[in-house]
């Protein structure tokens, strides 16, 4: 698949993918570098605020840079006990689990599935790989109401599992995994049959190590999913000691209204950045994985 | 003959045992929390059901007091929807192109940076870091941005962003907007940079001279499956995104309707006034909103 693009430059330079600095590429950055410098400022904004001490959380005029960095808000929050009773290590203990079991749970039932439509021959291989197309359009807020029935139903309310379960069957993971493992060569797989290996070892053996940059893409997503969730907190448990460090984040602000202002702000914003850090650190250590894992997206 | 036949089925079915063995967890956590809960909502839309009792069918009611009856929906929660999703998908849709188009010109490092600036945002999402925004929208002459505008001379005293129906809905679009650039914009990157150089030369042979003519001829007809893709993930991204403004505003309703959308709308029935059968049916217009969106995608970007 990689090109020869040491041949390109012959003719007219597309000037797609090059390789070190032209002007032309001037323009671009005109663009680029305000608009990043832009999209930036809430996250710049994030780590200052984080760090402010309480007289520059509160002053007037406000200032978006810290001045002095403490980490008084962040021993704040962890001292604090919330509302009921709930001290906040437990909900960020109860992210880390839930997250934990959510991206291995999801890149285990995503990858067997997607060896299984890539490479093993079934009757509705191509049924069911057209419905789960189909489900990559789906909206799941638009199904709140039947899914919380469902999950009633089932008995999951305000249990551990209900935060993991409902978050497994990721029709974009399964999607990009299936795409992923058919550029694999089959040639592989049969000698591996030949020599008597069964479907497991060759899925265990074969296609896991093959598809490691697919598995590093479903596992941020799995992750981004779990770790960023509020709405399962919300909607499916009432008791505190379960829920999650980021719908804990959501309701610092509501519940420190009035006199506890100043100080909410401060943990609040402590608090997002424990939130948004995490995502940024497995996005840079995965990011190569993912790149190439998306030449295969297309949608044919 | 019969006993023949059904060895070999069974033989067929051990074959297979296997694959189906693979499948099976997908295929049951995918029916119980994804195509259940859409039949569910399909089924629920034809009833009246209150969560106490036991749904009775109402036939086309739910649907009829929607489209002649329900002046909320009407006048705000529709064209609050096809607003917000027209400029957050296609609009935001066109920007993830455009600016994949320029990050494919410029090197690696570079490339990798920007990228990786652009993605961060919707890691989090804009839901997560409501707290962040508020902060930064604040009402009184504290809050950010009207400290900012004060000092600029530009307002003369500080504004209820979040608060007033004039402004919501833009903070709205740009908040979604700013974490939009996640996995279809990535995808389309990476088939622009797919793309066979050989290609862009033989256009130029072929009388292509300009790089809109480029863009038109070259580029999109040779990533059209990223581009369908990163149509869909667009699309899905501007509807599910439809909790921002009750996150934002930090009510359901939010101040005088103005940041209300479809997602608020079966939320506001479904779990505040208990009218479930009500709240399916407006699902169910959602998932035909959806629909319609990737139909029109589908035209424009399948290949055949």
């Amino acid at each position: 698949m990689r090109r020869k693009r040491w041949l390109s430059y012959s003719l007219r330079d597309s000037g797609m993918n090059p390789r070190g600095f032209h002007p032309s590429q001037i323009k671009f950055y005109l663009v680029l570098v305000p608009l990043a410098a832009f999209m930036l400022l809430p996250i710049v904004f994030i780590f200052s605020h984080a760090f402010k001490p309480p007289e520059e959380l509160f002053a007037y005029p406000p200032r978006f840079f810290v001045v002095r960095p403490t980490l008084k808000n962040f021993t704040d929050l962890f001292a604090r006990i919330s509302t009921s009773e709930v001290p906040v290590s437990r909900y960020l203990f109860n992210s880390v689990l839930v997250t934990l079991l959510t991206v291995l749970a999801s890149v285990g039932v995503g990858s067997t599935a997607a060896f299984a439509l890539s490479k093993k021959r079934f009757r509705l291989k191509n049924t069911l790989f057209a419905i789960n197309t189909v489900a990559l359009m789906f909206v799941p807020v638009a199904v709140t109401i039947p899914r919380f029935l469902i999950i009633q139903q089932l008995g999951l309310l305000n249990t551990f599992w209900v935060h993991i379960l409902p978050a497994l069957a990721m029709p974009v993971g399964l999607f990009l995994l299936k795409q992923f493992m058919d550029a694999l060569p089959n040639e592989m797989i049969e000698a591996a049959q030949i020599d008597g290996a069964s479907d497991l070892q060759i899925y265990w053996h074969i296609i896991l190590p093959l598809t490691r940059p697919a598995l590093a893409t479903i596992a941020i997503l799995a992750f981004q999913a779990s770790w960023n969730n509020v709405d399962t907190s919300a909607m499916y448990i009432n008791d505190e000691q379960l829920k999650t460090f980021a719908f804990y984040l959501s309701s610092l602000t509501s519940t420190t209204a009035g006199a506890n202002l100043v100080a909410g702000q401060g943990m609040a914003a402590a608090a997002s950045l424990i939130v948004f850090l995490p995502n940024l650190i497995i996005f840079i250590l995965l990011q190569s994985q993912v790149m190439s894992t998306m030449s295969h997206s297309g949608l044919k | 003959m019969q006993t023949e036949w059904r060895s070999q089925l069974s033989r067929q079915w051990r074959k297979e045992a296997s694959a189906y063995g693979f499948i099976a967890p997908y295929a049951v956590l995918f029916a119980i929390f994804i195509a259940i809960p859409v039949l569910a909502a399909f089924l629920l839309s034809f009833t009246f059901f209150d969560s106490i009792q036991p749904p009775q069918f109402n036939g086309l009611l739910n649907y009829i007091v929607l489209l002649t009856q329900d002046d909320i929906f009407m006048r705000y929660v529709l064209p609050n929807t096809i607003q917000f999703a027209v400029l957050v998908g296609p609009g935001g849709y066109v920007l993830a192109f455009l600016l994949a188009w320029m990050l494919a010109q410029l090197p690696r490092t570079p490339r990798t940076i920007f990228a990786l600036i652009l993605y961060s945002p919707s890691m989090t999402g804009g839901v997560a870091m409501a707290v962040v925004w508020q902060t930064l929208f604040s009402g009184d002459q504290n809050g950010y941005l009207n400290s900012f505008l004060l000092s600029l001379n530009l307002i003369q005293a500080p504004i209820q962003w979040l608060q007033s129906p004039e402004y919501l809905m833009t903070i709205m679009i740009i908040v979604t907007l700013w974490s939009s650039m996640g996995v279809g914009f990535l995808a389309m990157l990476a088939g622009m940079l797919d793309i066979n150089p050989e290609l862009y030369e033989a256009g130029a042979l072929d009388g292509v001279s300009s790089r809109w003519q480029e863009i038109i001829y070259i580029t999109i007809p040779s990533m059209k499956p990223q581009m369908l893709f990163g149509a869909v993930m667009a699309i899905v991204g501007a509807f599910q995104a439809g909790t921002i403004g009750v996150a934002l505003s930090g009510s359901n309703p939010t101040p005088q309707y103005a940041g209300q959308l479809i997602v608020n709308h079966i939320e506001d029935y479904g779990f505040l006034r208990y009218e479930m059968g009500y709240a399916a049916a407006v699902s169910v217009v959602l998932l035909l909103m959806v629909l319609l969106f990737n139909r029109l995608a589908n035209r424009l970007f399948r290949e055949d």
